[in-house]
């Protein structure tokens, strides 16, 4: 595959190196020509300085015939335009924009940009999850569904222990997917299942029944 | 008509003051404060400090009822992306901006923006002085 990477940073950078092993041919597009000059000299002329957002800057990369760009440059509403302009000027299939925002995804999404990434997101969330006392960890976002993939933890003070998931009164939303236990004794949830302190559970639900949910598998 | 108009700077300090004149109620939003002193002293509206491509900044501003948003503030990019915003997620039914590259003010006038090169506009107001 032929991709368009707009921004050299920290981040374009590695995301270079990467894509190069596995094998695609890659292109830099990158403001700075300090930045520029390095990293040509380290990997070779694959950086050409430039306007990521300008048409001519891109024509002149030969985005044209590009599969994939990537806009990972610091500033959003540039990296926006950048996929814009891909886009809709030289007609490239896919393109990905990092935002920083998290809120501008649904404006990205409206606007036609194939993927975003929030590195705020993921940041949250693996900081979450390391939280011993949270209750509720973000494991998945399935893509433009409106789904993810929550992992619940019942601690010992639950007054749903003892109870049977058929007595829980579950949002409908949500599905619970597995019920993970000490020594290897998980299991796929049933009506049947009883809940035990120290259950890990992961289960498919909305953002909205998230809250909902927790409260039907551990109490209020 | 209610009109916001993002970035104080002598162009939209300027309308500011005229479209009051008319009549009309305007906010003006800047994420610099210091902007704000182009404003004329007896401005009425509203000037308020924000970064217009925050959504909470653009409610306070009263984005949800504005007739019209105008876009001024010097980046090109910024200015598209707050348009998109107004035009998008608000549905302010009049959306104007500034972009001064030629390029991408074609690009987004096809794509359904009212954009307006000053680039383009001011070189074309040259040639026509000299060909007097």
């Amino acid at each position: 595959m032929y991709i368009v990477v707009v921004g050299g940073g920290r981040l374009g950078y590695h995301l270079t190196k990467a894509l190069l092993g596995e094998g695609h041919e890659v292109l830099i597009v990158e403001k700075s020509a300090t930045i520029c000059q390095n990293v040509n000299d380290e990997m070779g002329s694959i950086c050409v300085r430039g306007d990521g957002c300008e048409a001519a800057t891109l024509a002149e990369v030969g985005t044209g015939r590009a599969d994939m760009l990537v806009a990972v440059t610091g500033d959003d509403e540039d990296n926006l335009v950048a996929c814009q302009v891909a886009k809709h000027k030289f007609s490239v299939p896919r393109t990905i924009a990092r935002i920083r925002n998290p809120q501008n995804e649904i404006l990205f999404k409206k606007l036609g940009i194939d993927v975003t990434v929030s590195a705020t997101d993921i940041i949250l969330e693996a900081i979450e999850e390391e939280v011993p006392t949270h209750p509720l960890t973000h494991l998945l976002d399935i893509r433009d569904t409106g789904q993810e993939i929550v992992e619940i933890k019942i601690p010992p003070e639950s007054s749903t222990i003892g109870k049977s998931v058929r007595q829980l009164s579950l949002p409908k939303e949500s599905k619970l997917a597995l019920v993970i236990r000490k020594e290897g004794k998980n299991r796929v949830p049933t009506s049947n299942t009883v809940i035990q302190a120290g259950d890990r559970i992961i289960a498919l639900t909305t953002p909205e029944s998230e809250e909902a949910l927790r409260m039907a598998l551990r109490g209020a | 008509m209610k009109v916001v108009i993002m970035g104080c700077g002598r162009v939209g300090a300027q309308l500011a003051a005229q479209l009051e004149s008319d009549g009309h109620t305007v906010t003006v939003l800047d994420n610099n404060a210091y902007s704000f002193r182009r404003l004329p002293p007896d401005f009425s509206g509203t000037a308020l400090l924000g970064n217009g491509l925050d959504e909470e900044a653009l409610k306070k501003a009263g984005i949800e009822e504005a007739d019209a948003f105008f876009v001024l503030t010097q980046g090109d990019n910024r200015n598209v992306m707050a348009a998109q915003i107004a035009k998008h997620i608000f549905n302010v039914p009049r959306v104007i901006c500034r972009i001064y590259d030629p390029l991408r003010q074609e690009l987004y006038q096809t794509l359904g923006l009212e954009a307006i090169s000053p680039t383009t506009i001011f070189a074309q107001i040259l040639r026509e002085k000299l060909e007097g």
